[in-house]
């Protein structure tokens, strides 16, 4: 590229800027909207005389209340985690019985038919196929069901409510007004909601609101979240208001994860990130009726597929490699088996297991398919060989079966507790964590949003494990 | 569900002789460029839907679209590449979500410039419209979300406006592909050169600016003798925007 020699235009302008003096921003701007005044002048008319009743304005008035605008925006919430978690159950166990009770017996024995070695049959069907199919099952309801609801209140308005409504908190917190819509976002997708926060102009609130992103709970850790609450937590409550208590629990920890969000938000303002809140100006566009088919077919074709193909693309190979740790021998014990021994002490003080913990190791590329690989870990390792497995868990109802698969793994409601607050408290996903490095460009950051989480989740686990068992 | 009662553009010949291929993200061998620029939250996104055919997702709150989305369509053999920006309110600030914007445009050069306008708020929205003629003399105005105006009980003058901004204007309701043809049509006359349009310049600048501006876009078109907006140029050197003084010294303005 040939440079240009300017510099006698640019002495021009600097000569010129004094003459014009300081106002010039403000004539310019100025000129720009007179012109604007008179253009419209010229061609808009508004029809005063039909005062109409202003629905918008009256909805607002209430969404955004200082005495209704919370309690709605919980209740919102609740209604979308309902729906889901009562929704999802007929599907997910439908599922289940499908690809997990018909399909997967009849692929074994179709491999038996052409007697494909136990090796290859073990890697395929066992490892690779019942991955897949258990994130299938016990993804795709509550996502199905999830993606849609949120894009619709997306599309009819109401994310810039929730912001208005959150702004005095987040600045409290130090922190920017518009970290609501990308906290709203990262209840969809974390790496989404990193991206998202472009629409943050001051660098050091962008970087707040990237570093707590993940304390939204994300569509790949809610199906984690309802499964576990609604086997552990439900069957606590008694049978009438079994999915009223774990629907309060999901709620709970999705409450915990803003409360964690404003907190380290509050932190990181006080210490690393000093610095003003800034100021900025949001629109309150108005109220559009969602064109109802449309955004369920987009939401479902676009964001669930695409959601569900990356589990599923995370979930093959994972499934591979738990198989592959699970029947490789070290000595008489197999890999998984010494990881998980290795692990359990550690899992023990923070109220979790090896299983856990190992699990979340191997889940790293995706949230999930935390669930599936702790299910497959608990069947392969704890005694209950995949051949036998079939029989017991792949019963009707899905939910009751894994959970008689957990209990005998020996876990407690202590255990469901502190798996649905590390769910919450753990570092983000590979994406995630990919799209933060692309978005700061900075691996002290990335370093910094990846392990905090989890530092944050041992801290909690531990805490309420000690308290547990001193109580109880 | 919609029922839609197609209008009397959308059957006659002239807008299906040689058909519209949406060509999704299929941009390859395109003929022309065309950026979708516009206020955050006017339907740029639903604009460009309903161009490309493609379904990228618009929600409805400012901010939306924060990456630049390209998609394509094919009209009368000609292939059209199209640009989703992201929203801003005006290509004065130095602000960062912005900036895709504000640099597609000026160094982007589209062929076509397509300026999405909420018709509810057009004297707010015109701010940035007048900014960006005062960048590129190719552009059409689509005046959107219509239905909400007829509503609100705004009634809008078209030609007008037209006449006064001096470019074409498009009355459109993106949601419900209400005038997309006409705009697809629009885009490709200006493309092909067969509409000329006029922009309006910002007049309502004290003499003093006024002169000095003047005296230096003169002294631009002087050095960059092809240069289509030495005035706002002359704007931003005034300012001392930095971003422009570099962009000059490289020639990537010309």
């Amino acid at each position: 590229m040939e440079h240009k020699n300017i510099d006698h235009i640019l002495e021009l302008s600097n000569e010129l800027r004094w003459q014009i003096g300081d106002d010039f921003h403000d004539n310019l701007t100025e000129g720009i909207y007179a012109d604007a005044a008179q253009i419209v002048s010229d061609s808009v008319q508004v029809d005063t005389s039909k005062k109409r009743f202003r629905l918008d304005r009256q909805i607002d008035k209430i969404v955004t209340s200082k005495t209704f605008g919370f309690p709605i925006m919980f209740l919102i919430l609740a209604t979308v985690l309902w729906l889901t978690i009562v929704g999802a159950n007929y599907p997910s166990s439908l599922l289940a019985q499908l690809l997990l009770d018909t399909i997967h017996p009849l692929l074994k024995s179709g491999a038996a038919a052409i007697s494909m070695p136990w090796w290859l049959d073990g890697f395929l069907i066992d490892g690779v196929y019942l991955a897949v199919a258990w994130v299938i099952a016990v993804m795709l309801p509550p996502m199905a069901i999830f993606f849609p609801m949120f894009t619709l209140l997306e599309d009819f308005g109401y994310l810039p409510r929730i912001a208005f409504n959150l702004d005095s908190l987040f600045k409290k917190a130090g922190a920017h007004g518009k970290q609501a819509l990308t906290m709203s976002m990262g209840f969809g997708c974390n790496a989404a909601g990193v991206v998202a926060t472009r629409i943050i102009d001051s660098p050091r609130e962008r970087l707040i609101a990237i570093i707590t992103n993940n304390f939204s709970l994300c569509n790949g850790r809610w199906p984690t979240q309802i499964l576990i609450a609604t086997i552990f937590i439900g069957a606590v409550a008694p049978s009438s208001f079994s999915s009223l208590a774990s629907l309060l629990a999901v709620i709970g920890i999705a409450v915990l994860g803003m409360f964690f969000m404003f907190t380290t938000s509050w932190a990181l303002s006080k210490t690393v990130l000093k610095g003003q809140v800034s100021t900025f100006n949001l629109e309150l566009p108005p109220y559009r009726p969602p064109r109802f088919w449309k955004t369920i077919y987009t939401s479902l074709i676009d964001r669930t597929m695409i959601v569900l193909w990356r589990a599923i693309v995370f979930a093959a190979p994972a499934g591979a490699a738990i198989w592959l740790i699970s029947n490789i021998h070290i000595g008489n014990e197999s890999i998984a088996a010494w990881a998980i021994d290795a692990l359990d002490g550690f899992g023990f003080l923070l109220g979790l297991n090896g299983v856990i913990l190992l699990a979340y190791i191997v889940a790293i590329p995706a949230n999930e398919i935390v669930i599936p690989t702790i299910l497959m870990l608990t069947v392969l390792v704890t005694g209950l060989d995949a051949g036998a497995g079939a029989g017991v868990m792949f019963e009707l109802d899905s939910a009751n079966a894994t959970g008689a698969i957990l209990r005998a793994g020996g876990w407690t409601l202590l255990t469901a507790i502190n798996l649905m607050l590390f769910s919450l408290l753990h570092n983000p996903c590979s994406t995630t964590i990919y799209t933060i490095y692309k978005e700061t460009k900075s691996i002290k950051w990335t370093v910094f949003a990846s392990v905090m989480p989890v530092i944050l989740g041992f801290i909690v686990t531990f805490l309420v494990a000690q308290i547990w068992r001193i109580v109880f | 569900m919609d029922t839609k009662v197609k209008s009397a553009c959308e059957t006659c010949v002239h807008f299906n002789a040689d058909g519209l291929k949406k060509l999704g993200i299929n941009t390859t061998n395109f003929d022309f460029v065309v950026a979708l620029a516009g206020n955050p939250n006017t339907g740029k996104s639903t604009v460009f839907n309903a161009l490309t055919g493609l379904r990228q997702h618009t929600g409805n709150w400012p901010g939306k679209t924060v990456t630049r989305a390209e998609g394509g369509f094919e009209y009368n053999n000609q292939k059209f590449k199209l640009v989703d920006l992201p929203g801003t309110y005006s290509l004065l600030s130095t602000s960062e979500d912005e900036a895709a914007a504000r640099d597609f445009l000026l160094f982007g050069k589209p062929n076509v410039t397509v300026i999405v306008a909420d018709a509810n708020r057009l004297e707010r929205n015109l701010n940035l419209v007048l900014q960006i003629l005062e960048i590129t003399d190719k552009a059409v105005l689509c005046l959107n979300l219509m239905d909400e105006a007829k509503r609100n009980h705004i009634s809008i003058d078209e030609r007008t406006l037209a006449r006064d901004l001096g470019i074409p204007v498009v009355a459109a309701s993106a949601r419900f592909n209400q005038g997309i043809p006409e705009l697809i049509h629009t885009i490709s006359e200006i493309a092909n050169g067969n509409i000329i349009c006029k922009p309006h310049r910002i007049k309502n600048v004290p003499n003093n600016i006024e002169n000095a501006v003047k005296t230096l876009s003169a002294e631009i078109e002087k050095e960059f003798p092809n240069i289509p907006n030495s005035r706002w140029i002359a704007f931003r050197l005034l300012e001392g925007d930095t971003h422009i003084i570099n962009a000059l010294k490289t020639g990537e303005l010309v």
